[in-house]
């Protein structure tokens, strides 16, 4: 089987582009691996001194509300560590399905990919 | 008269975290299958996962069992959520955006109600809860009150 099983999800992939921390998330993201992610951001924001946080979604067909308050708990405690974190590449489908569901997720900043989001960062630090 | 062409009802255990992304991928595919279109595979999905979470977090584990529907006119999808946990008290104030009794945002029973075509609750207190959530392939977009 080419599709990894859910049971055995890939490892979420943080790299850092000089002081910007790139997550990406990929496929089916269990709630335990959410709050992992979210604790290993904060750490490696306040260890390697990071200034901005891009999380990549484009690969991600469903947010529902744990996985928006993950992100939007991210950006938050990121906020209190002095980095900007942008929503990047969110799915039409996922925006749509997320507005019905009555999570806008007010306090994020959001950008069409990945190069966008990173632009908004490196503008606004300037 | 409606035929109930329940062709394969699936289900699925709902123990643990992982078990929530087996549930998401299973109704993803009997979606895809059945002719839904992206947003409402979209929706279907992410409502399957606020109810497959409730059965764990609130209802203390069960089961769901997807249903493939064709009433004559259009094929649809049930999903029906079960657990024999402590129940809901207060049905209306749990169906309530925002409203939570574990932490969490309070936007599962509501926000699914609104993801599907029809919704129905059946609990008592000590008993256990059962969620059902029907959604039909629709070639417009349905437009539903309260939207
Ligand atoms: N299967 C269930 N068993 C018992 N209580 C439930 C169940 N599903 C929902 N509830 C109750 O309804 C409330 C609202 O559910 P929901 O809208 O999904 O919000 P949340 O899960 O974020 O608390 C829950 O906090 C819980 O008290
Ligand atoms: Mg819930």
């Amino acid at each position: 089987m080419s599709q990894p099983l859910p049971a055995h999800s890939a490892q979420v992939p943080v790299l850092a582009l000089g002081d910007v921390l790139l997550v990406s998330l990929q496929g089916e993201l269990h709630d335990g691996m959410a709050e992992q992610l979210q604790q290993d951001i904060t750490q490696r924001i306040s260890t390697d001194r990071m200034t901005g946080v891009v999380i990549d979604i484009s690969g991600v067909d469903m947010v529902d509300s744990f996985l928006g308050r993950v992100l939007a708990e991210i950006a938050s405690t990121a906020r209190l560590l002095a980095a900007r974190t942008v929503l990047a590449g969110m799915r039409p489908a996922v925006a749509i399905t997320l507005v019905e569901l009555g999570l806008t997720l007010p306090g994020l900043v959001t950008a069409l990919d990945v190069d966008r989001a990173m632009e908004l960062l490196n503008q606004r630090g300037s | 008269m409606q035929r109930s062409g329940q062709v394969s009802a699936t289900s699925l255990p709902i123990g643990s975290d992982a078990d929530l992304a087996w549930v998401r991928q299973e109704v993803r595919q009997c979606a895809a299958g059945l002719g839904f279109g992206l947003v409402q595979q979209t929706k279907l999905v992410t409502a399957a996962s606020e109810l497959a979470r409730n059965t764990l977090v609130h209802g203390g584990g069960g089961r769901v069992e997807i249903t493939p529907l064709d009433n004559g006119r259009s094929r649809g999808l049930r999903m029906s959520f079960i657990d024999d946990g402590p129940g809901i008290r207060d049905l209306e104030l749990a169906m309530t955006d925002g409203y939570t009794t574990g932490g969490g945002l309070g936007l599962g029973l509501s926000g699914a109600k609104r993801l599907v075509h029809e919704f129905s609750v059946d609990t008592e207190p000590g008993r256990g809860t059962t969620v059902t959530a029907v959604a039909w392939v629709t070639q417009v977009p349905a437009s539903r009150p309260g939207l």
